[in-house]
């Protein structure tokens, strides 16, 4: 691998720099087996793990399985809203559709708005708070009042204005989400930034003369990574919660059947009202169920990875 | 001399971010192309007269720096535009609905805090024992429930099949009271199962709070030294600890005033309770913007009070920044 040439300093940096970063991808990879086996060790992250695999083959065979046809509605009123069978086993919707195929058929949407909307707000939180920590001075200041200002508007009255707004496509959703998501990240980011700037192997390279750029992509990221990882698995479960919340308040994308979209048709179809049990648990709980297997495995990462909390249980 | 100057600090502070809001408000409603009012000047269902009319309240004809004046000054007077649905002004609307959010928030509140903190504080106090590892799984489901979905269920059992209490509304339906207590206690069984459901979603939050708070007030000299001069237990968790801990819970807790807002709208619009979040839902459902747009600056004014608020608080419950 050709190394790149550091610009603006007047000594190159030493080979002891190569050798302190071999040590410490090395320090790396023991690190994240460390945090495998601390989820595995974990009562709390094997629950978890165990959920997750459970949600993803769920998303990704439920559907091969038994499919979904959205145009298999019934022919008679007597089809509408019926109860748990043997030819339906979690009953009829509004229109009589299967409930369990549809069921399976809107998991993986909570998995895709979830990640992809996490994907933007870590991305933007790490940046923000690297670059804010890292700079410091006047750059932190107004990094970090825009952070509070955004930290302080109320998420789902936000969510809700821009969504309402930018129409009611996943892509939409996804995005307004995702740039809702990044003001506690980066607070998180910034802090460990700012403890790292001040470790002796920055300021040495620091003083070798490598420049700004290099030090944050060769020393400072690598570094705050796993906090980054942590903080993500974390996120992941609001953000879910966030798409099922939309989608339930009507703007979820009609084209794409969620859970939050299941829930809002079962409720203004009345299926409180006419006793229709069976419309309401099974998104419901498929929509705790993925939750709470990202908030456990992600606590699990957590007490792994974030100093703060380390050996403190 | 400090405290004034943290005061000042604050208040510019406020100011500041209160201008921000504004102005996010109008860029996002205004200025974005393709904006609501644009939209309603241009849609092909309205007479020449009409959108003459539209554009000229609106100020549409004007640059971008005099149309944010002309919001500016608008907001100033009070003025937050016309329903499109309602077809009045959007500032009678929130006048008829801020007063019941608010009725329903102030009971949920109290009484979510008052049950989390008193939850936190036990489980701090027996950490590590089963009563303690009930609460933390209780709270991690509890934050894992979606509020609409727990207002769902309750509604379900508690209303539907047992008929505990009503689903719908603030009252019921052309009742003829015959004393104001029982309107009163109308509306209260009204109130319930959206008061219910806010505090079993939002619990699990001030329950960790608070045990985290007392934790680490618990693993302080002090506490040694009270234990030492043989004071009894119960009256060093309450007198000493919890007393130390207040602090940061009240700091946290105005942190978690967002969530409360949120989950006001998920809850008033299951149980169809009259207040700003009905109005929003309604709003987002018939695309009536500049309903939506008011109800973001209401809730996001609300939110940065409560914080101001509380930092007020934190200043007058904390001795070392009263004294110095």
């Amino acid at each position: 691998m050709v190394r790149p040439r550091i610009t603006g300093g007047l000594v190159g940096e030493p080979d002891l720099d190569d050798a302190a970063r071999t040590v410490r991808a090395a320090d790396r990879e023991t690190e994240l087996r460390r945090v495998w086996r601390h989820i595995t060790s974990d009562r709390i992250g094997r629950i978890g793990l165990v959920l997750f695999v459970i949600v993803v083959l769920v998303a990704v065979a439920g559907p091969l399985v038994f499919p979904f046809n959205p145009a298999a509605v019934a022919s008679t009123p007597a089809g509408l809203l019926t109860p748990p069978s043997l030819h339906h086993w979690m009953g009829t919707d509004e229109l009589g559709r299967d409930v369990f195929r549809e069921f399976l058929s809107g998991a993986h949407i909570s998995l895709i708005v979830g990640l992809a909307a996490t994907t933007i707000s870590m991305t933007l939180g790490s940046a923000i708070g690297i670059v804010s920590g890292y700079l410091g001075r006047w750059t932190d200041t107004v990094l970090m009042r825009i952070t509070d200002f955004f930290l302080v508007l109320p998420q789902l009255p936000l969510v809700i204005a821009l969504a309402a707004f930018f129409g009611r496509n996943l892509g939409i959703i996804i995005l307004v989400i995702g740039i809702t998501g990044w003001p506690t990240t980066a607070r998180i980011v910034r802090s460990q930034t700012l403890s790292l700037r001040e470790r002796q192997f920055v300021t040495r390279v620091h003083s070798l003369g490598a420049s700004n750029l290099r030090i944050l992509r060769v020393h400072i990221l690598p570094n705050v990574m796993p906090l980054i990882f942590a903080n993500t698995v974390l996120v992941i479960g609001g953000a879910i919660l966030a798409e099922a919340t939309l989608s339930f308040l009507g703007l979820g994308d009609p084209v794409q059947t969620s859970w939050g979209t299941m829930l809002h048709f079962a409720f203004e179809s009345g299926a409180i009202g006419r006793g229709a049990w069976w419309y309401v648990i099974p998104p419901g709980v498929g929509i705790v169920f993925v939750v709470l297997a990202f908030t456990l495995t992600g606590h699990s990462v957590d007490q792994a990875l974030n100093p703060r909390l380390r050996g403190s249980r | 001399m400090s405290r004034l100057r943290y005061l000042a600090r604050k208040i510019i502070w406020l100011v500041v971010t209160l201008y921000g809001i504004v102005t996010f408000d109008f860029v996002l409603f205004h200025l974005l192309p393709g904006n609501p009012v644009e939209l309603l000047a241009r849609s092909g269902h309205l007479t020449p007269q009409a959108v003459a009319d539209i554009t000229r309240v609106y100020g549409l004809n004007h640059p971008p720096l005099e149309q944010y004046l002309i919001y500016l000054r608008n907001l100033l007077h009070g003025q937050l535009g016309i329903s499109f649905t309602y077809r009045e002004p959007v500032r009678n609307l929130l006048g008829q609905y801020l007063g019941n959010t608010m009725l329903l928030l102030a009971g949920a509140t109290v009484l979510t805090i008052t049950v989390g903190v008193l939850a936190g504080v036990v489980a701090a106090s027996r950490r590590g024992g089963a009563y303690d590892s009930a609460t933390i799984t209780a709270s991690v489901i509890g934050w894992s429930l979606p509020t609409f979905w727990t207002g769902l269920i309750l509604a379900f059992v508690l209303g539907v099949w047992l008929h505990a209490f009503p689903i719908f509304g603030i009252e019921t339906p052309n009742a003829i009271y015959t004393s104001e207590w029982q309107h009163i206690s109308d509306i209260a069984a009204h109130l319930a199962l959206p008061t219910l459901t806010l505090v079993v979603v939002n619990v699990a939050q001030f329950v960790l709070v608070a045990r985290a708070s007392v934790i680490e007030v618990l693993a302080e000299d002090f506490m040694i030294t009270a234990t030492a001069k043989g004071l009894l237990p119960r009256g060093i968790l309450w007198r000493h600890a919890v007393r130390n801990a207040l602090l940061p819970i009240v700091t946290s807790s105005a942190l978690l005033i967002g969530l409360v807002v949120g989950g006001a709208i998920e809850v008033e619009t299951v149980f169809s309770w009259p207040g700003m979040g009905l109005l929003v839902y309604n709003s987002v459902l018939n695309r009536d913007y500049p309903v939506i747009e008011a109800a973001f600056l209401v809730f996001a004014v609300a939110v940065l009070l409560v914080n101001f608020a509380s930092d007020l608080l934190y200043q007058i419950l904390d001795p070392r920044v009263r004294e110095s």
